[in-house]
C-alpha cells in the first residue's frame, strides 16, 4: 500500500525545546485589573468629585460586606460549591448581636458588646458547619443544603426579635461600622485583612491547596488522602464566620436591625463579585484578589449610574448586563 | 487529480501553544484504505497533530488536504461531518448516560418524532458483539471499566460512516484479546476502504495490523516507512533520537528480577468481599517483592486494589498489614499506613487538571512538606525537580497546568505523586498505560530498584510481559475470585493466558492456589 522509501529526517533533530521562564499557573487578573482602571478613568474624567477622600469612602464602606462574604464565598465555589444561605446569616448575625449588648449578661455593658462581637459570628460560623454538614454527611447538593437556610435563616432572625426592628445607638459596638482610626473607615480595614489572609491561606497553605483540589477533582483528592469532608466543612463553615461579621458591619452602620432587611440579596452581590473576579463557578481555581476586583468593578458600575442620576431599577439592569459581558470574557480566554 | 492524490495530506502544520512550539513543520499522509501508525515519544505532538486535524485546535500554518480537497475544520463536530471520525486519547463520553446513549449521542435514531430505544439499544448491542463485549447497554457508562469504556469509544467511532478514522492510543487499557478483536475490526475497515491512523506505544501491535508507519520526534515528522521494511530497534531509535546501535538488546522490559523473596510481611489479604465483582481474593506483598494481578476484564483486579487501598468499603475478609490486622476506611488511612496507590483512570481520579504539576505531583505529599499547616515551598521545588528530571517529565515547568501535558507525561506525573512518598507498598494500576518505550523501561527498572531497596509493589497490567518478565510472583484472577498464584518457573505469558481464560486447572505448574476456585464457599 504505501510506498517503502525512506523519506529523510525533514530537519535534524533537534533537542527539545528548554523553556526556562517560570509561567505562573494562577489566574490571570488582567482583565478585571483592566476594566477596574477604565472604570476609574471613567470617573475621574466625568464624575465631578470623584477624586475626594469622602467619594473613596463611600464606595469602599458600601463594597466591604460584599467583599467580606465574597471571600468566604469564594472558598465554597472553589471546591466547586455555593452558598446561598450569606444573606440569611447575616440576618441572624444582626438580630443576635443587639439582644447581647441592649440586655447585657451581668449588667455589665463592656462583656455585653465583647460578647455581642464574638457569640453572633460563632452562631453564623455554626450554621455555615450545619451546610457543611448537609453537603458532606448528608450529600445533598450544594445548592439544595444551602437554600434551606436561605428561607429558614431569616424565619429563625425573625423568630429571635419577635419580628421587631431593633434601633440602638451604642458608640462601643458600632465601631465596627463607624470607626476611622486614621480616617480609614474599620469594615476597610477588615476587608482588607480578610483579603490578605486568605489570598496567603491560598497560596500558602495545605488548607487552601487543598481546596482547589477537592474542587478540581474530588476524587482524584480523596484518592490522595485529601480529607474532602473535612475541607468542605471548613469552607461552609468560613463562609458562616464572615457572613457574621458582615452582619455586624451593616447594622451598625444602620444603627438598627431589620431581620428583613440585613444581607438581602447579599448571595447574589457575592456569587456576581467572584464570578466577575475570574473565580470558575464549576471550581478547582481561585483567586481572592480577584473577588476584591470583582466587587470593586460591580461597586464602581453602581455608582458611576447613579451619580448620572440612572434610577436603580434601570442600573440593575446595566448592572446585570456588565457581569454577563465579564463572565462571557472570561470564558473565551480558557 | 483525486486519483492519485492520497486521502489525507497534512503538511508544514505548525502550532505553539503560548508561545512553545509543540508542532514544528509537521506532516503526515494516508492513503484510502490504508492502516497506518503514527509514533513518537510521549510529548513528540501525535496527539496535538490530531487535533489540529480534527479542528480540536487552530493550526498556526500549514495545510491539510483530505479526499482531494484543502480543508480547514473548525471544530471536531465538523470533521465528523466532514469524514473523520476520532476517538481522543482522553475517552470523552458522557458518564451518566448509557451504553447506547452514548455510541449515538448527537446522531439518535428517530422513528417520527420520537427517539427508537428499541433500534439503538439493538444496533447498540450488535455493534458491541463485533467487538466481543457483553454488556447490558442500557446500564450507564459510569459503573463501566476502562477497558469497556475504550471499547464504547471505539463502537461510537466506527459505528459513524466515515473514510478515515482515527485513534489515539485506543489499546492502553485493554488486554492482548481484547486487542485481537479490535484489531479485527480494523483489518474490516481497512479492507472496506476506510483508513485508519493508530497512535500507540506497544510497538508490537503496529506489525500486527499498521502498513505503513509516520514517527515524530519532538514536534517534528522525522520518517515514514512502510512497516514491512523498518525492525522494532529502528523504529525505536528513530523514535528516541539515537543510533540503533545504541539501543541495549535486552529482554523486552527492563525489570530487573530480585529473587530476594525472604523479606517480611508487608500486607496479607484474605477472603475479601466488595460489591458483586470481588467475591474472594487472597493475596499476600512481602517486603521487596512485586506481585502482579492479573485477569480479565472483568474479573476483580481493580476492585482488589481499590479495597486495599480503603478507597472500596469491604464487605467481608480480612487484611493485615505488617502482620496487624487493619481497618482501612479511606485512602488517608492506607496512605498512613505508608500505601500508595496509582489509579487506571487518570482523567477521572488522576490528575487535577487546571492545577500546576507541582501541585499535581506533591497532592499526597503536602502534610508532610508543610509546618503547621504551611507549605514548606523550598522543599516542595525541590522535590518536584527531582521527580521531573528522575522521570524525565516533558513540561515547560512546574508551573504548567497538568492538563496542557501530553497523555504520558500526566501519567509520569501521577507516579511521581506516589514515588516522592517513600512508600512502603506501592499499588499501580496500569502504571505504564501510555508511556512510550523508552520512558517505560526507564520506569520499570525504577521499580525493580526501589523493590530491590524493600519496597513491596502490587501491579495490575493488562501486558502480559511486563506480568511475565517483571513480577516475582503473579496472582490471577478471574470472576471475582483469586483462582491461582505462579511463580519461577510456572511464570510465562502462555500459562497466564491459560489461567486467566480457564483458570487453575489448566495450569499445571502454578503453585499453590491460595483462595477458593469459583463457586466455592461463601459469597
Ligand atoms: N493545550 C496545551 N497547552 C500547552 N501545551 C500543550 C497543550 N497540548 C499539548 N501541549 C504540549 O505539546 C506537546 C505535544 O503534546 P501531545 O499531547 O501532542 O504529545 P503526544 O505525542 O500525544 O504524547 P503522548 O504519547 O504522551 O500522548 C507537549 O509538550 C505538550 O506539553
Ligand atoms: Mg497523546
Amino acid at each position: 500500500m504505501s510506498e517503502g522509501t525512506t523519506t529523510p529526517p525533514l530537519r535534524p533533530p533537534a533537542p527539545a525545546p528548554a523553556q526556562p521562564g517560570p509561567r505562573r499557573g494562577h489566574i490571570p487578573l488582567f482583565g478585571p485589573l483592566l476594566a477596574l482602571l477604565a472604570l476609574l478613568l471613567f470617573n475621574i474624567f466625568f464624575t465631578p468629585n470623584f477624586l475626594t477622600a469622602q467619594t473613596l469612602n463611600v464606595n469602599l464602606t458600601q463594597v466591604a460586606t460584599t467583599v467580606i462574604v465574597g471571600v468566604g464565598m469564594t472558598l465554597v465555589i472553589a471546591t466547586a460549591g455555593i452558598d446561598l444561605s450569606v444573606g440569611a446569616l447575616m440576618a441572624i448575625a444582626g438580630a443576635l448581636a443587639p439582644m447581647l449588648f441592649l440586655n447585657p449578661p451581668l449588667g455589665s455593658p463592656g462583656l455585653g458588646v465583647a460578647l455581642a462581637f464574638v457569640l453572633p459570628v460563632l452562631a453564623a460560623g455554626a450554621f455555615g458547619l450545619f451546610n457543611g454538614m448537609l453537603v458532606t454527611r448528608f450529600m445533598i447538593q450544594p445548592f439544595i443544603a444551602t437554600l434551606v437556610l436561605f428561607i429558614a435563616g431569616r424565619g429563625i432572625a425573625q423568630v429571635l426579635t419577635n419580628g421587631q426592628l431593633q434601633t440602638f445607638s451604642n458608640k462601643s459596638f458600632q465601631v465596627i461600622g463607624l470607626g476611622r482610626p486614621f480616617g480609614i473607615p474599620v469594615q476597610v480595614i477588615l476587608m482588607l485583612v480578610v483579603v490578605a489572609l486568605f489570598t496567603w491561606v491560598m497560596a500558602r497553605t495545605v488548607f487552601g491547596r487543598q481546596i482547589l483540589a477537592v474542587g478540581g477533582n474530588e476524587r482524584a483528592a480523596r484518592l490522595s488522602g485529601v480529607p474532602v469532608n473535612r475541607v468542605k466543612l471548613a469552607v461552609y463553615g468560613i463562609s458562616g464566620l464572615l457572613s457574621g461579621i458582615a452582619g455586624l458591619i451593616v447594622i451598625s452602620i444602620n444603627s438598627s436591625s431589620d431581620a428583613n432587611q440585613v444581607g438581602l440579596n447579599m448571595e447574589l452581590d457575592a456569587i456576581a463579585a467572584v464570578a466577575v473576579g475570574g473565580t470558575a463557578l464549576t471550581g478547582g481555581r481561585a483567586t481572592i484578589v480577584g473577588t476584591l476586583l470583582g466587587a470593586l468593578i460591580i461597586q464602581l458600575i453602581r455608582y458611576s449610574l447613579l451619580a448620572r442620576g440612572v434610577p436603580d431599577a434601570a442600573a440593575l439592569v446595566v448592572k446585570a448586563g456588565i457581569i454577563l459581558l465579564a463572565v462571557y470574557v472570561q470564558r473565551q480566554r480558557r | 487529480m483525486t486519483h492519485t492524490e492520497p486521502l489525507l495530506r497534512l503538511e508544514g502544520i505548525h502550532k505553539a501553544f503560548s508561545g512553545v512550539p509543540a508542532l514544528i513543520n509537521a506532516s503526515l499522509t494516508v492513503s484510502a484504505g490504508e492502516i497506518h501508525a503514527l509514533i513518537g515519544q510521549n510529548g513528540a505532538g501525535k496527539s496535538t497533530l490530531i487535533k489540529v486535524l480534527t479542528g480540536a485546535y487552530r493550526k498556526d500554518s500549514g495545510v491539510i488536504r483530505f479526499g482531494g480537497q484543502e480543508v480547514d475544520f473548525a471544530t471536531p463536530q465538523a470533521a465528523q461531518v466532514g469524514g473523520i471520525s476520532t476517538i481522543y486519547q482522553e475517552v470523552n463520553l458522557i458518564p451518566y448516560l448509557s451504553l447506547s446513549e452514548n455510541i449515538f449521542l448527537g446522531r439518535e435514531r428517530r422513528r417520527g418524532p420520537f427517539l427508537d430505544w428499541g433500534r439503538m439499544n439493538r444496533e447498540a448491542r450488535t455493534l458491541l458483539e463485533r467487538f466481543e463485549v457483553q454488556a447490558d447497554v442500557t446500564r450507564p457508562l459510569m459503573g463501566c471499566s476502562v477497558a469497556v469504556q475504550q471499547m464504547v469509544a471505539i463502537a461510537r467511532a466506527v459505528s459513524i460512516d466515515s473514510r478515515l478514522v482515527i485513534m489515539d492510543e485506543p489499546t492502553s487499557s485493554l488486554d492482548d484479546r481484547e486487542v485481537d478483536t479490535l484489531f479485527g475490526v480494523i483489518r474490516q475497515l481497512g479492507a472496506s476502504g476506510v483508513a485508519v491512523l493508530f497512535v500507540s506505544h506497544r510497538l508490537d501491535e503496529l506489525y500486527a495490523v499498521c502498513s505503513g508507519v509516520t514517527i515524530m520526534r519532538d514536534g517534528r515528522t522525522v520518517e515514514r516507512r512502510a512497516m514491512t521494511d523498518i525492525s522494532k530497534l529502528e523504529l525505536v531509535a528513530s523514535m528516541l533520537g539515537k543510533e540503533p546501535g545504541e539501543l541495549r538488546r535486552e529482554g523486552e522490559t527492563a525489570f530487573v528480577k530480585n529473587h530476594n523473596r525472604k523479606g517480611e510481611e508487608l500486607l496479607e489479604v484474605r477472603g475479601v468481599r466488595s460489591g458483586p465483582a470481588l467475591r474472594n481474593a487472597s493475596l499476600d506483598v512481602r517486603k521487596g517483592e512485586i506481585v502482579g494481578l492479573a485477569g480479565l476484564l472483568g474479573s476483580g483486579r481493580t476492585e482488589t486494589a481499590r479495597v486495599v487501598f480503603g478507597a472500596d468499603a469491604l464487605a467481608g475478609g480480612e487484611i493485615k498489614i505488617a502482620g496487624q490486622p487493619a481497618q482501612l476506611r479511606s485512602p488517608a488511612d492506607a496512605i498512613r499506613a505508608g500505601f500508595g496507590f496509582c489509579s487506571e483512570d487518570r482523567k477521572v481520579e488522576g490528575i487535577v487538571p487546571d492545577q500546576s504539576v507541582r501541585e499535581n505531583l506533591t497532592l499526597a505529599l503536602l502534610p508532610e512538606l508543610s509546618r503547621r499547616g504551611v507549605v514548606d515551598q523550598a522543599k516542595q521545588n525541590e522535590i518536584v525537580e527531582r521527580f521531573i528530571d528522575r522521570l524525565g517529565i516533558k513540561t515547560t515547568g512546574p508551573d504548567q497546568k497538568i492538563r496542557e501535558l501530553s497523555g504520558g507525561n500526566q501519567q509520569k506525573v501521577l507516579l511521581a505523586r506516589w514515588l516522592c512518598m517513600n512508600p512502603k507498598l506501592l499499588i499501580l494500576d496500569e502504571p505504564t498505560r501510555g508511556i512510550d518505550v523508552g520512558a517505560k523501561g526507564e520506569i520499570q527498572a525504577l521499580l525493580s530498584e526501589l523493590a530491590a531497596g524493600g519496597l513491596g509493589v502490587l501491579m495490575i497490567s493488562s501486558e502480559l510481559e511486563e506480568l511475565a518478565e517483571g513480577c516475582d510472583r503473579v496472582v490471577v484472577m478471574r470472576d471475582g475470585f483469586s483462582v491461582a498464584e505462579l511463580t519461577g518457573d510456572g511464570l510465562t505469558q502462555d500459562h497466564l493466558m491459560g489461567v486467566m481464560a480457564h483458570g487453575a486447572a489448566q495450569a499445571a505448574p502454578a503453585s499453590a492456589a491460595p483462595a477458593a476456585p469459583p463457586g466455592g464457599t461463601h459469597v
